[in-house]
Order: structure tokens, then C-alpha cells, then sequence
């Protein structure tokens, strides 16, 4: 099955619920009222009367929730991913494509917690070619660098992170990179930052199933089909080939 | 206490392409092996959930999971040592098939002059162009007595690829025809041309059309689908040795198959091994078992540190530069590069193979006048097509920020408008770049890891600058709108993605005074050890090194053939 045909199917289904949901006014015994209610307008009066179709609701994600940020957390990673990969005339930002989901999702997983890196002592002080040696996990230096990038604001704007203007945000994330924004628990915000920016950049570019790349428009923006099983048909075209992008969902079928 | 199991016949540390192809080979030959897997089982249909460059790119599902192991590194004497906490320079291959599950593909034959290096330099520039601090070594065979090996190796994994007349002699052409010719690799064709280089399709282990090897092992063409490197290959189309090689010793009914087996020791008497020492990793039980010959087909790291971990053969010492366990640990340079960007023009990009590229043989080995360089060998200089990941690949010009407005508009407008022109460059050893046992670290089962002490030499930094300007003639000749050159070869750092051709530690020779193993991969000093891999190349030469590496694994099965019926030191 391809992907068009699982959205098609999928915004059906939501289509019927809606439909199910407005007609009865009532569900499970409750009645609907606010937005819903009104959208029904006279429904009331005539309840044998198809109402037209509703608006076409916008399918819940169930994967768009946290698992370890805090609400604040999740909105200042939001700000700090937008600055990274910033909405233009291309299409979206970072935060509409939910990177900041996807670094939630990252953080709560095996490798927020480095289950596979070397752990064993002793830890020093390494040369720049001697690769990291930081004995903070990474969902902490994680949190621990969005702390220090509200207590930078503060020192220097007197404004929390989230409050500042674009151009603010952007001269304290500089500050971050080039390591002069202070120290996380003794480790260079430099650190942090180069893990925001690939966090960034996967949360805008990895499959979906991840919880970012939503609706794969990070990867319709630079032309990417995503995953398919082979381009021996393209491969040779002088001109360039666009392909719908497909997930790896589409993968599933096969055997 | 470990559990001491049957006395087998031949125990193969390692099923990766060294241990599968000695596993093939003497199973068919009717005698028993085990083979010994420190990571999981694993087939082709497992593949089918790997266009996931996040889970096999980034987060390396196929490598080694470095919290049980790791390497050390320092770039001298002078530094402390410090592990190798993640991922960055080279990745390290686990479970059945090794790396030959997650490699490219690309499948090149060495030189003639890489096996006569130390004779055929003396000869033509004369004694002083080797400097006294690099251990230059014959490596104690000729390419035309390893041309037989190749060519099993070739047909066995069906090699795609076309003859190269500057390259070593041939007995038969490749088994598959080249890979389909882009507009990509085109681009570079026409421009190597009118400079008047020869360049060739490179030899490619993703095969060019469906092919049936001689164990009657039928595959299918490549689909072009752009996961081959960290991939492994849902169609098989990547010779890989879980579809080629580990299914024709499973076949034979001989091959006893232990995954989750790691390897800790190998027990022996100082001239003779008895056996070895593993632990189930799943269970952490520990078993000996015992065996008439031991092969050691791990990774080129786990080589060396298996044999100095047990005591076998002299360690080398940088001091005086005698012994020889961890000498002339080589790698390889690939700094010198041109990025080309072009402003109205857009390549398929998406599209690729590990082993799709194109290549020219004239700034290969010696096959250009080092009079007046200050260094030897050379490089394969090289456009390659593997298809464009998205995390990966988001490469701007030189001078762009690397994050905000400028690097989202520059790194999209270029996507699928950016070619390069590399080189990979051969690396010779020198007598301060070894390998040997950390005297601080451990691994999860309380051995001692390997420490390389390795940095880039005056030699690799000459040949660097030389390549760069090559690969800029010839970028400026296919006329794209903006060149970025690099031709400066920064100091190793582990952290650093180059690549993984890491060779040298257990390296071969004619001599035992000046090499660990003889040219049946026999060790010197135990003659029933036999080290076979990657870390038998006494220096590394400018081609990906997996088609030597299975050259070598079949001499070396036909070498302990040899000894199981014979016994004593085959040369």
C-alpha cells in the first residue's frame, strides 16, 4: 500500500468520526457544546438532516506528547530548534516540523541515556582530537543546557529565553557554540549546543516514525523521496526526477 | 570456572568476511568448525526495515556496542590515552557477517607495487626515498602469486567492474559487468578525459545484474535504492558474507555456529595454542573450548589485542622497534577534496550505491614519477554516487554558518546540486603510529583494551596537499558555478568521520624477525594460530581494503587445510 492511500484512508476515518461525533450532539452521554456545537449550527431543529460535511479535522497525533521534557522544557527546545532550522520561503521551521517531539522522544530513549557509548572511569580532561569524554548522560546535559540558556538570558537580557526577540536568541546560541556562555556542571556549553544542532537537524530529517519530520515536509523541501526500494529507473535520468516522499512505514507491506 | 567443551578440530574467532570465507572453505573440504560470533545472528530478511539512516547511520545498530568495548587513542607517546566514548572516525562491524554487512562494497585488488613496495621504491628512486622512521616492508608474497586468491574472491561475491590496464595483471575478466554509468560519475568522465587520464567504473561488490557464484549462491542486480554504507542490503544484491558465504558452510552440515560468543583469551603454551576462553554475552557463562587450530577472523583491533591479551608473539616496542604484535598500524588519508556547486543544475542525488563511483588509476602506487616528492604512493582520486542521506548530507559552501536563516537556504539550494571530487590516499606505517594494550582501560569482561597511538606523518601531509590540487583540476574542468578545495591534513582526531580502513598490527613478511605471520596468515611463533584480516597488511594501500582481505582469507583456508594434514610451518 502506498502512503497516499494510508492518508486518504486515514482522513476518511477521521472524517466519519467527526461525522459520527457532530450528527449526535450527544456522545457517551455527554453533550457536545463549544466549538463543536456551533459549527452545527441548526442541527438541533432538524436532527433526520445529514448536516454537510464538516470541516475536515486535523488527524490527532497521538506521537506529538511528552515523555520527558517538562511543558517548559519542550517550549524553550522549541524556540532554541527554530533558531537551528528557522521557518522560510522553503517551507517550514523546526518547530512546525516537531523537532522539538523528536528530541523529547530522543532523550527519554536508550540513547539519552548512552547505553551504547564507553561509561567506565576514569574521565579527564580530553585534547580536541581525543574525541569526548563527558560523564554527563545526555537527557541531563540536555536539560542542564536548557537551564543555562535561560540563566545566560537572564544575566544578559534579563529575560527568560523563550522572551527574547530572534536576533537575542541567536547571539546567545552564538555565545552557546563558540563556548563563552558560562559552564554546564563543568562541561563547555559548545557541547550542548553541537547537541542541539544535530538533534535539530535529525528531528528535521528523520523518518516520521521518530515523532519529527512532520508529514515528511522536511524532506518534500529538499526534494527527497524518503525511502523506496530502489531507483534503478532514475538513476540514469539527465533530468531531475521528483518523487513524493514515502516513510518507512510504506515498508511495512513487504515480506 | 569455565565449562571445557569437546576438543573440535578448527575454532574461527569471528564471522565476518576473513571467518566466513575460512569457515566455507574447510567445511566444504568435509572438516568440523566452530565459529565463534561475539554479536547477534542475522539474515537477509532482517534488512528490510533498514532504509533508516537515523537507526543505522547515526545511532549504528550494525556496530559493536562500545559500552562492552572500545579502542583508546592518543596521537603520541607524550598524551594519556582516552577511550573512544561514541562513535566518530571509524565504526567497528558486529554480528554475523561483521563489517561485510555493513560496508559499501567498493572492491578493489592491491597493486603489484604494494606487495614489492619496500624493493620496487629502493629500485627506482634508490635507497633514501624511504626515510629511516617508516618501517616499509615486503609483505612476503607477489601479486601474481595472491591473483589466483583474488580472482576466487571475485567470482565467490561477484564483482562488478571493467579491466584497468595500469593495474595488476588479470586470469579473467570481472565475474559481472560495471555499474550503470550516471550522469553524475559522467560529469567527472568527461572531464578526466580531456585531461587526458583513463578513468575506469570502480569494482563493486553491488552487483551490476542477478548472478549465480560458483556454491551455486544466486543474487540479485542492485536497485540502485542508496543504503549500502552502515546498511545492510534487503536484496542481497551487496555480497555480504550472511548471503554468500556463512549459508554454504551452514549448508555442509560442518559448521558449528555460536553467536553472542566473545572471545576473551586463547589458551596456549607459548608455542602452540590449546584452545579458547568465551563468554556468552546474554548469560555471561563462560566456556573453553578446545581445538586443533585457532583462527583469529575478528576486526583488525581485536586481532591484536586477542594475541597480546593471551600472550602470544612479542609485543612490538616503539623504543627499538623490535618485536612485532601492533606494528606498522596504517590507515589512511582522504583530506585532500573539492566540493563543487553548481547554481542551475540538479543531480538524482537521492539515488545511488555504496559501490557506485568512478575513478582514475594514474595517481595510484607509483604509477606517476615521485623524483621530486617528498612521498611515495598515492591515491585513488574519485567521484563517487551513494546516494545522499539527509542528516548527513547538508554541505554548504565554505564561510556559510553551520546553523540559522544562511545554512537552512544554502544547504537546501545545494542538495541536489553538489558533486565532489575526492581522494583516498594510501598511509604508510611509521615506526611512532602502533597499537598495544591500555594499561588503565577495560572492557566489560575486565581485559584490557587496545590503545592506538597513531597520528597523520610529514608523508601523509605531503600527499594530501599533492591529491587536493589534482582533484581541483579536475573540478574546475567540469565548470560547476563555486570549488571549494581542502588540501590540509588536520592531526588525527577520533572523533572525526575519515573512514574505517584500519590496517596492520598482526602484519605479514617473509621474515619473523620483522612480521607476525607468514603468507598463509600462519603465525610465526604458534604454528597453529593462524590471524587473518586487515591487520595482516604491513601498510595500507590507496583502495578500500576488503578485496585483499578475501584474497588472503583463501590462502589462509588453504594454508590450515595444509597444516591439518601435515602439521608444521607452511613456508
Amino acid at each position: 500500500m502506498t502512503d497516499n492511500e494510508n492518508n486518504q484512508q486515514a482522513n476518511t476515518t477521521s472524517t466519519r468520526r467527526a461525522f459520527l461525533k457532530n450528527s449526535g450532539i450527544t456522545f457517551g452521554g455527554i453533550v457536545i457544546g463549544g466549538t463543536i456545537g456551533g459549527l452545527l449550527g441548526n442541527v438541533k431543529e432538524e436532527p433526520t438532516e445529514q448536516p454537510a460535511p464538516a470541516p475536515v479535522a486535523e488527524v490527532a497525533n497521538p506521537n506529538v506528547a511528552l515523555m520527558f521534557f517538562t511543558p517548559d522544557e519542550y517550549q524553550t527546545t522549541n524556540a532554541a530548534v527554530e533558531r537551528i532550522f528557522p521557518e522560510d520561503e522553503n517551507g517550514p521551521g523546526a518547530m512546525e516540523l516537531n523537532a522539538a517531539i523528536y528530541i523529547d522522544h530522543q532523550l527519554a530513549s536508550q540513547w539519552g541515556v548512552n547505553a551504547k557509548d564507553y561509561r567506565l572511569g576514569p574521565f579527564y580532561k580530553p585534547e580536541p582530537t581525543q574525541g569526548e569524554q563527558i560523564k554527563l548522560l545526555r537527557q541531563d546535559l540536555f536539560r542542564l543546557g536548557l537551564k543555562r540558556l535561560d540563566n545566560y538570558s537572564s544575566e544578559n537580557y534579563e529575560k527568560q529565553f523563550l522572551d527574547l526577540e530572534a536576533e537575542e536568541q541567536d547571539g546567545v546560541l552564538a555565545a552557546f557554540e563558540e563556548g563563552k556562555a558560562g559552564s554546564i556542571s563543568g562541561v563547555s556549553t559548545t557541547e550542548f549546543f553541537k547537541l542541539l544542532r544535530q538533534l535539530t537537524l535529525e528531528g528535521v530529517y528523520a523518518d516520521p516514525m521518530y515523532g519529527g519530520n512532520k508529514e515528511m515536509l522536511g524532506w518534500e523541501m529538499r526534494k527527497y523521496p524518503g525511502t523506496r526500494m530502489g531507483y534503478i529507473n532514475e538513476i540514469q535520468k539527465k533530468d531531475f526526477v521528483e518523487l513524493e516522499p514515502n516513510s518507512l512505514q510504506s515498508h511495512m507491506g513487504h515480506s | 570456572m569455565a565449562t571445557k567443551l569437546p576438543k573440535e578440530p578448527v575454532v574461527v574467532i569471528g564471522m565476518g568476511w576473513a571467518g566466513g570465507i575460512i569457515a566455507s572453505e574447510l567445511t566444504k573440504a568435509g572438516i568440523k568448525v566452530v565459529g565463534l560470533e561475539r554479536g547477534k545472528e542475522r539474515k537477509m530478511s532482517d534488512y528490510l526495515m533498514v532504509h533508516d539512516e537515523l537507526r543505522f547511520q547515526h545511532r549504528e545498530e550494525l556496530m559493536q556496542d562500545l559500552s562492552k568495548e572500545t579502542v583508546t587513542h592518543r596521537n603520541n607517546s607524550k598524551m594519556r590515552a582516552l577511550p573512544m566514548r561514541q562513535y566518530g572516525t571509524f565504526i567497528v562491524g558486529d554480528g554475523l557477517g561483521g563489517a561485510g554487512s555493513h560496508w559499501n562494497g567498493q572492491t578493489y585488488r592491491f597493486l603489484p607495487y604494494d606487495f614489492e613496495i619496500k624493493t620496487m621504491t629502493e629500485e627506482r628512486y634508490g635507497k633514501n626515498k624511504i626515510k629511516a622512521d617508516y618501517p616499509l616492508q615486503n609483505w612476503g608474497i607477489t601479486y601474481d602469486e595472491l591473483e589466483p586468491y583474488y580472482d576466487t574472491f571475485e567470482k565467490m561475491s561477484g564483482i562488478s567492474g571493467e579491466t584497468v590496464e595500469l593495474y595488476g595483471r588479470r586470469s579473467n575478466p570481472y565475474p559481472t559487468k560495471p555499474m550503470l554509468k550516471t550522469p553524475v560519475l559522467e560529469e567527472f568522465e568527461k572531464a578526466a578525459k580531456k585531461l587526458g587520464y583513463k578513468p575506469y567504473m570502480m569494482p563493486s561488490a553491488n552487483l551490476s545484474e542477478n548472478y549465480e557464484n560458483p556454491d551455486g549462491i544466486a543474487r540479485a542486480a542492485c536497485q540502485y535504492c542508496a543504503y549500502c554504507e552502515n546498511f545492510g542490503c534487503e536484496y542481497g544484491a551487496k555480497a555480504d558474507p550472511v548471503v554468500t558465504v556463512l549459508p554454504v558452510a551452514q549448508e555442509t552440515g560442518n559448521l558449528d555456529l555460536r553467536t553472542h560468543a566473545n572471545v576473551t583469551q586463547i589458551l596456549n603454551d607459548g608455542t602452540k595454542a590449546t584452545g579458547v576462553i568465551y563468554v556468552d554475552t546474554l548469560t555471561g557463562e563462560e566456556f573453553e573450548q578446545p581445538a586443533e587450530v585457532v583462527v583469529v577472523a575478528s576486526y583488525v583491533f581485536n586481532n591484536a589485542r586477542l594475541l597480546l591479551n593471551s600472550g602470544l608473539g612479542k609485543p612490538y616496542n616503539p623504543a627499538d622497534g623490535t618485536g612485532v604484535i601492533g606494528k606498522n598500524y596504517c590507515y589512511q588519508v582522504s583530506s585532500g577534496y573539492s566540493t563543487l556547486f553548481y547554481n542551475d543544475r540538479e543531480f538524482n542525488l537521492y539515488a545511488g550505491a555504496g559501490a557506485l563511483g568512478i575513478e582514475i588509476p594514474e595517481f595510484t602506487g607509483d604509477n606517476f614519477d615521485h623524483t621530486n616528492e617528498n612521498f611515495i604512493h598515492g591515491a585513488g582520486i574519485r567521484s563517487t554516487q551513494y546516494g545522499n542521506r539527509p542528516i548527513a548530507n547538508n554541505n554548504v559552501p565554505i564561510g556559510t554558518p553551520s546553523w540559522g536563516k544562511e545554512f537552512k537556504e544554502q544547504s537546501i539550494k545545494y542538495t541536489n546540486s553538489i558533486l565532489q571530487v575526492k581522494s583516498q590516499g594510501a598511509s604508510m606505517p611509521h615506526r611512532q603510529n602502533y597499537i598495544d594494550l591500555d594499561p588503565a582501560y577495560k572492557d566489560a569482561y575486565g581485559m584490557p583494551l587496545l590503545r592506538i597511538t597513531y597520528d597523520y606523518t610529514e608523508q601523509d601531509k605531503e600527499l594530501v596537499k599533492y591529491m587536493a590540487k589534482v582533484t581541483k583540476s579536475i573540478a574546475e574542468e567540469m565548470g560547476p558555478d563555486h570549488i571549494d578545495t581542502v588540501g590540509e591534513q588536520a592531526p588525527f582526531n577520533v572523533n572525526v568521520d575519515t573512514n574505517t580502513h584500519n590496517t596492520g598490527g598482526v602484519i605479514m613478511g617473509a621474515e619473523p624477525e620483522t612480521s607476525a605471520i607468514n603468507s598463509y596468515q600462519q603465525m610465526w611463533d604458534a604454528e597453529n594460530v593462524f590471524v587473518v584480516g586487515a591487520s595482516a597488511f604491513p601498510h595500507n594501500s590507496c583502495f578500500n581494503p576488503t578485496g585483499t582481505l578475501g584474497a588472503l582469507s583463501y590462502r589462509a583456508a588453504e594454508g590450515i587445510e595444509t597444516y591439518l594434514k601435515q602439521g608444521g610451518s607452511l613456508v
